[in-house]
């Protein structure tokens, strides 16, 4: 039956607004593939923003606030843990490895946070990849600095970069440790994670710029220059939080719970992954709403398809009452109809499709850079599919509308020509 | 009435849009033979274009034998009578009777789509098509390759005709096909489809308002003579 044929030729003849339909159902599929990408690449990027580490510890407080203020450096700590309690847990017979970690200063924006070098060697994120330096080694001696790949980018530093830190978080200080000043030594590789907007040094480094401070103030009249605090003694005495890996995963929960009901100190043990995932949720609104909105736009875009049948209809039922001449039952008018919208639908998801890849191609460098988001150009996944079935069966469903009522009306024009 | 040489054979025929609604249509009797060529008249609201649907078996009358080429179309459901039509009946409209979007030539073998019966009658469609549109007087690929739109109306009627006598229909009714031409050609296209439908022995059923064209045609029914309900009006 060459009825899908004559569909063809009678769109081909309105082709202006079926062009016009086309582009609406296609920008509306990228739009919603597109959202949905972006949706799963944030979420697992989100996800491996840390790995390997088996338990965060900081002062009691929430698991999501010491999970932002430790990996996405947000926020900040309510109280210190102290470094005898570190000591202590950190010799536990089950853990594998500590990096402790020490927040507080910033430099132009971007947090300082205080470690060991550990935490070069154990850190990981994204499914086990290490830190690697893009130019540069860790710090050895103690105004030494390791810059993340954006701090470096944004600021335009290189090694040998001397640096000074403010005290507190906020992008503009008004006091700076400026007797103190720090040098580059090393760079890191970009790893699309908070590590990439931070500057480690050392724990005693961090020590040696308070050291003539006490209680967020320096003290007057009391003043203790670079080299005097080199040599002096500069163990800290507490630290905003630190990492664990242990030597079996099965112990995470029982030491855990060791942790939250450690004697000495109220401290707080989370599970990155479990938190991540809360916190994922707790955001998860958002993102579900971003997808939501794509899939209302998906519904306009239909919808505007069978308005535009719809409004055909009224001048094509000349069309219908030749066709109902030459023999054509009022099911072709209804097949001759919903082909239309089916070759619209199927024409307007490939060519969505296309776009959205066309884009991604083009996008795809800008993304990474931008936001360290990697967007893997891949063939689109089975949900994917899925919503674009939805998309093609919605389209099916909703023109039988038109189609139905281009079959009533062929019912009862018969052959008398309505102009 | 149950004549066999009847093509199309009504009887004691009844047709309302709606119940409730007056009447429309209601003949006792009406005979046409095969090959003949009848001119019905009627004034438009006469019902005449409620008659041709009826016979083509668009409507389903309400009571009464609407008998075509030995089948009684009421016994028929709306599919069978769409089939039939598209193989037995050839069909033009007063204007407008041609697809915007189709050539000349898809028009006229548009039919052959519909109807198995049609086709198999005719080997080389084109060709035919060609053959039957020479014959009313258009040929040359001038004409043939223009868009159907920019045809003069008579040009369009006349693909029109050719449309309807492909395949060799065996009844061809044309509804006031000729009311929007010229006085001229009117007359020049009504001596080229009845000599068409001779060639093809086909069945002619003219409907017109206008009386000065019955001389053409063998027979001329009044509508308004055989329609009892045409005095209570639509």
């Amino acid at each position: 039956m060459p009825i899908l044929q004559l569909a063809y030729k009678s769109l081909l003849n309105r082709r202006l607004t079926a062009v016009l339909t086309l582009i609406s159902i296609a920008l509306s599929v990228t739009l919603l593939l597109g959202v949905e990408k972006l949706r799963n690449e944030s979420r697992s990027s989100f996800a491996n923003t840390i790995s390997a580490t088996d338990l965060i510890v900081g002062a009691r407080s929430g698991s999501t606030q010491l999970l932002l203020y430790s990996v996405f450096r947000i926020g900040s700590a309510t109280n210190n843990i102290s470094w005898q309690s570190y000591e202590e847990l950190s010799q536990h017979p089950k853990v594998k490895w500590s990096i402790p970690i020490s927040l507080g200063d910033s430099h132009r924006g971007f947090r300082v946070m205080g470690t060991t070098t550990d935490y070069f060697q154990h850190y990981r994120y994204s499914r086990n990849k290490g830190l690697g330096f893009a130019s540069g080694l860790a710090f050895n001696t103690l105004y030494e600095a390791v810059l993340g790949a954006d701090v470096a980018q944004e600021l335009g530093y290189v090694s040998g970069q001397q640096i000074v830190i403010a005290h507190g978080a906020g992008d503009i200080s008004l006091v700076s440790h400026d007797d103190k000043p720090f040098r580059v030594v090393g760079i890191l590789n970009k790893t699309g994670t908070p590590v990439d907007r931070t500057i480690h040094v050392s724990l005693q480094a961090i020590e040696a710029i308070h050291v003539d401070w006490q209680g967020g103030a320096k003290l007057p009249g009391f003043q203790i220059n670079a080299e005097q605090a080199e040599r002096m003694a500069l163990q800290p005495k507490s630290i905003t939080a630190f990492m664990l890996g242990l030597k079996s995963r099965l112990a995470t929960f029982r030491v855990l719970r060791e942790i939250n009901e450690y004697k000495q100190e109220p401290l707080l043990a989370i599970m990155p992954g479990v938190a991540l995932q809360e916190l994922w949720d707790m955001m998860g609104v958002a993102e579900k709403a971003l997808l939501a909105i794509s899939a209302f736009v998906v519904v306009v875009g239909l919808t505007g398809m069978v308005t535009v049948i719809l409004t055909s209809l009224n001048e094509r039922r000349r069309e219908m009452a030749i066709l109902r001449s030459v023999g054509a039952k009022p099911m072709h008018i209804f097949g001759l109809i919903l082909g239309e919208a089916i070759t619209l639908t199927l024409l307007g998801s490939a060519l969505g499709l296309l776009l959205l890849y066309g884009l991604l191609v083009f996008a795809q460098p800008i993304i990474e850079s931008q936001f360290g988001l990697f967007i893997a150009i891949s063939w689109p996944s089975t949900y994917e599919w899925k919503l674009l079935l939805a998309v093609i069966g919605s389209g099916i469903v909703i023109s039988i509308l038109p189609a139905y009522r281009a079959y009533r009306y062929s019912l009862a024009d018969g052959m008398s020509i309505r102009i | 009435m149950q004549d066999r040489q009847n093509v199309i054979d009504i009887g004691r025929l009844q047709y309302r849009w709606r119940e409730g609604l007056p009447l429309v249509l209601d003949i006792d009797e009406l005979g046409i033979q095969r090959g003949e060529r009848v001119f019905i008249k009627g004034a438009s609201g006469s019902g005449k274009s409620t008659l041709l649907s009826l016979m083509a078996g668009v409507l389903s009358p309400e009571q009464g034998q609407l008998n075509i080429l030995g089948q009684e179309l009421t016994h028929m459901k709306g599919a069978q009578r769409d089939a039939f039509r598209a193989d037995h009946i050839g069909f033009v409209f007063q204007m407008f009777n041609l697809l915007p979007y189709l050539s000349v030539i898809d028009n006229v073998t548009l039919p052959l789509h519909f109807s198995a019966r049609k086709k198999s009658k005719v080997a080389q469609p084109e060709q035919e098509a060609e053959r039957l549109l020479a014959h009313l007087d258009l040929s040359g690929s001038g004409i043939l390759s223009r868009p159907v739109s920019e045809l003069s109306v008579g040009q369009q009627q006349r693909v029109a005709a050719a449309r309807a006598l492909i395949g060799s229909p065996e009844i061809l009714i044309a509804d006031e096909p000729t009311s929007a031409l010229d006085t001229d050609r009117r007359e020049a296209f009504i001596k080229l489809l009845l000599s068409e439908c001779d060639a093809s022995d086909t069945t002619l059923v003219f409907v017109s308002h206008d009386d000065s064209l019955r001389s053409y045609f063998d027979r001329s029914i009044a509508l308004g003579d055989i329609n009892l309900a045409s005095s209570q009006g639509e």
